[in-house]
């Protein structure tokens, strides 16, 4: 049987899924469900300092949804907690005393001064919790008061307090990033110069989930405004992959443990993230949808996964995928591939053919055969670009298929075996070409 | 009314396969992924409330839908290790698709059963088993009858480190899974590859050709084993109470069955034209289709009263009437038609509920017939425990936990009081029984 414990920065937990700070970890009762139902850890919900600051009383939460409700994207505009600090400082201790093997992790924002961190830090010692984690993250609301993503936005900002942090706290220190920026690695590298154990992201997104058409105003709507709140759920998952890549195959990051976050809603998902870094998966917003149950399915599908390919523990998962991450001058340009449609799969639908005659390579026929809707790939046309199969109802009902001999009826040229890129083709100004 | 007609090879060879293949065949790969994304993870969902054996749905349709068909038929398992078969035969439309959220919706459930039969049938055809055998205690329990109700016990009992031997009466373990499901519900030997899969897992041995009162008496058992589960079902049918109903031509659906179940040339069983059946449960429902797939030409099922009160379920019913079963209802059997002995007819007469209480209007009429079914229910013989068992209701009397008024004895299945008669409740008393022998094994 797979072993599933995941040591993170020296906070051990039975299983790396934590409940990311948020909503679900804001109180004692909810954290407590949750580790019955079985979450390996939490990040209990950003601790301000007094006096707490408020919610609205109106909707928190947008979403959009795919034609059948499934929740793709949430967004949200509450603020940290909204409770007395003490009160969370005692609910935190009491549960850690009675979970000690759960990960009990808790996240932080005060302002900007050493004074403020270095007293939230010696309180929150005291509950015996395992870590803290730093929002630098959330990009509504308090961002307006200079914190959360209003720090995680400046690097200097996130190394300086991380370097306070780890000076007035013999706790590891986790510094949670933000989104909202343009290179992910420069934050991350912020937060390792400043000594930061490890980085957790993504944090939300900003954005606008709608507007209404009959107020004409952005939803969630509070008495007839809105605003930008933080996009999480499903839909973001591409780019927190992506982001966490980045920060795992960075020179400077490399080896940073990285704990995942960003629409993990089932076990693959996790380990997705797993796959390209993360030491431990996050899980919010699937929590928020479906209930602390979630946690049996991922569980299950992590172990039975791992059991199938006969890996025994996490950490010979974590970042096996990073070094298939690349840069895109580093693509084979000589590997060939064609679509091809299996016609016993294939329920005539030509979603396939609308694709690719209207927008792309005119590469799929439309001709009856013995009377019936036919589709079939014209290979002298494909570029192989992956469109068919991406909107094609069916799954493996179009595949990408690898030439390995002979000539690419596109371009009349012979395959070639061997891996030539951009940095060396002669259409590159600047290839880097031999002399002939 | 001439001379029975009945016989074998009605219909061309081909049309016997044709006719007995699944009722419901097996999801495709996309066909699951696509129906188990319409599950909505109800929380403390209607569905598993509704299962005898409290499956946990919810969470098998989201394995399923996120690719771990392995870790759905873990799910399923854990609380009904008969879960294969019960994905083929439970009534899943007066169960667990009935309480469907999305039945309330759309008038169209979560397709339950077929997608445990989706998760079931990859395990198994992985052959591989899910559970483990704890370190053995060196117990030794008796199970008698190897249907639903004992295999889930001895399972349990086995996993538990227990030590089980199985006394069957009949030449294959399965019980009714193996003699009394209709054929197209449970095709190419699944009953006996199922029992492989229980047996699987070790420390349970079946001994044939062992009756209770005959070849093994339960004082025996009792001495020579630390405890008995008690899972023989019902060997008993009801008569009809009717005029001539022991002459030829006029027979016991279940032996029937039981006999279309273990013929390997099913155009060999010979079947009349006009088959008339009697009852309205489930056997009724079963015994008429499979004449009319046998090749019979007109079959009636003759029901005393409407058809809200028949036991079998609407969608029973309906599958009844399309296949081209015809339903009087509202009428009973006066008394069997005979020509040299063999029954050629029924005469029946019409029957109506005055203040809650059924009566015969005084109004008759003859129907001819080759055949005739008698499906009116079967019945517990209890000899064989010679009045060491208290009864309730002409079948064992059980507690919560299945225990009997023995203290070392438990019973469940169709044999013990308050059962549904289904499948699946049988898997549970076994599974309850045996929770509670562990117990009791343990103290």
């Amino acid at each position: 049987m797979a072993d599933l414990r995941s040591n993170f920065v020296g906070i051990k937990s039975p299983n790396p899924f934590w409940l990311a700070s948020a909503p679900p970890t804001d109180k004692e009762y909810n954290v407590v469900r949750a580790f019955k139902a079985g979450w390996g850890g939490v990040v209990w919900k950003t601790l301000g300092e007094d006096p707490h600051i408020v919610n609205v009383n109106g909707p928190r939460y947008g979403a959009i949804h795919s034609g059948d409700r499934r929740l793709l994207g949430l967004n949200n505009i509450e603020l940290i907690t909204d409770r007395p600090l003490q009160t969370n400082l005692d609910e935190i201790k009491r549960v850690k005393r009675d979970w000690p093997d759960r990960a009990m992790v808790v996240s932080l924002m005060v302002p900007c001064e050493e004074p403020n961190w270095a007293a939230i830090l010696k309180r929150v010692e005291e509950t015996d919790c395992d870590g803290v984690e730093l929002n630098f993250g959330c990009p509504h609301g308090m961002s307006e008061r200079g914190m959360g993503s209003a720090v995680g936005q400046v690097p200097e900002y996130i190394e300086m307090v991380a370097r306070w942090c780890k000076a007035h706290t013999r706790m590891p220190v986790i510094v949670k990033l933000t989104p909202n920026i343009t290179d992910v690695r420069k934050p991350a590298r912020a937060a390792r110069k400043g000594g930061a154990d490890a980085v957790s992201l993504i944090n939300t997104i900003n954005s606008i989930m709608s507007v209404n058409l009959d107020s004409f105003a952005p939803e969630p709507t509070i008495d007839g405004k809105g605003t930008h709140g933080g996009y999480c759920g499903p839909a973001v998952k591409p780019i927190a992959l992506s982001m966490v890549s980045e920060i795992a195959r960075d020179a400077e990051t490399k080896g940073m443990p990285i704990s995942g976050i960003g629409g993990i809603t089932t076990w693959r998902d996790a380990l997705e993230f797993i796959l390209l870094g993360a030491g431990t998966a996050q899980v919010c917003t699937a929590a928020m949808t479906y209930g602390f149950k979630i946690v049996e399915e991922m569980t299950s599908g992590l172990e039975n996964w791992m059991d199938e390919r006969g890996f025994q523990h996490l950490d010979e998962l974590v970042g096996k995928a990073v070094p298939n991450v690349t840069d895109w001058q580093y693509l084979n340009l000589n590997y060939i591939a064609k679509a091809q449609i299996d016609q016993d799969k294939c329920i005539q639908c030509g979603r396939c053919y609308a694709a690719c005659e209207d927008t792309s390579h005119q590469a799929i026929s439309n001709a009856p055969k013995n009377g019936k809707r036919h589709f079939e790939v014209i290979d002298a046309e494909c570029v192989a670009c992956n469109l068919c199969v991406e909107v094609c109802p069916v799954e493996q009902c179009i595949t990408m298929v690898q030439m390995t001999k002979g000539t690419d009826p596109r371009t009349g040229k012979k395959i070639d075996p061997k891996y030539a890129n951009w940095t060396t083709h002669p259409n590159n100004p600047a290839a880097k070409v031999a002399a002939e | 009314m001439g001379h029975p007609d009945i016989t074998g090879r009605r219909l061309g060879k081909d049309a016997y396969a044709k006719n007995f293949s699944d009722l419901h065949p097996p999801l495709s790969a996309h066909e699951a992924l696509v129906e188990s994304d319409r599950c909505y993870f109800c929380y403390d969902a209607p569905c598993q409330q509704a299962c005898p054996t409290s499956i946990d749905i919810p969470l098998f349709i989201r394995q399923i839908s996120a690719g771990n068909a392995k870790g759905a038929a873990e799910t399923i398992f854990e609380q009904n290790i008969l879960g294969g078969m019960c994905a083929r035969v439970c009534p899943t439309e007066t169960l667990c698709e009935e309480v469907c959220v999305r039945e309330k919706a759309e008038g169209k459930p979560v397709k339950i059963g077929l997608l445990q039969r989706y998760a079931t049938d990859t395990l198994m055809r992985a052959n591989a088993q899910p559970f483990q055998r704890a370190p053995a205690t060196g117990k030794k329990v008796a199970v008698v009858g190897a249907g639903p109700a004992g295999l889930a016990c001895a399972h349990r009992l086995a996993l538990h480190g227990h030590d089980v031997t199985i006394f069957e009466a009949r030449k294959k373990p399965g019980g009714l899974n193996e003699y009394g499901i209709a054929a197209y519900k449970t095709v190419d030997g699944f009953a006996q590859e199922e029992v492989d899969f229980v047996l699987g897992i070790g420390g349970i041995d079946i001994e044939h050709g062992k009756a209770l009162g005959k070849q093994i008496k339960l004082e025996t058992l009792r001495k020579d084993y630390d405890a008995v589960f008690l899972g023989m079902g019902l060997q008993g049918v009801n008569a009809l109470n009717t005029r001539h109903e022991e002459s030829a031509g006029v027979e016991d659906a279940v032996d029937y069955i039981a006999e279309l179940r273990q013929a390997k040339d099913l155009g060999k069983l010979p079947v009349g034209r006009q088959v008339l059946v009697i009852g309205g449960g489930m056997t009724a429902i079963d015994i008429a289709v499979q004449s009319k797939l046998l090749g019979a030409e007109d079959v009636t099922i003759l029901y005393r009263r409407g058809a809200d009160q028949m036991k079998a379920s609407d969608f029973e019913q309906d599958l009844a009437q399309t296949k081209g079963v015809k339903i009087k209802h509202w009428v009973m059997p006066k008394k069997v038609i005979v020509k040299d002995g063999k029954a050629v007819g029924l005469e029946c007469e019409y029957t109506e509920e005055k203040k809650g209480k059924l009566t015969g209007t005084g109004e008759t009429f003859k129907l001819s017939a080759d055949m005739i079914f008698k499906a009116i229910g079967q019945t517990f013989v209890a000899d064989p425990m010679q009045d060491a068992i208290v009864l309730d209701g002409g079948r064992i009397k059980v507690d919560a936990s299945r225990r009997t008024n023995l203290a070392d004895v438990w019973a469940g299945g169709d044999c013990a009081a308050g059962g549904q008669d289904l499948t699946v409740a049988a898997v549970d008393d076994g599974r309850r029984a045996a929770e509670a022998i562990h117990l009791h094994l343990s103290a």
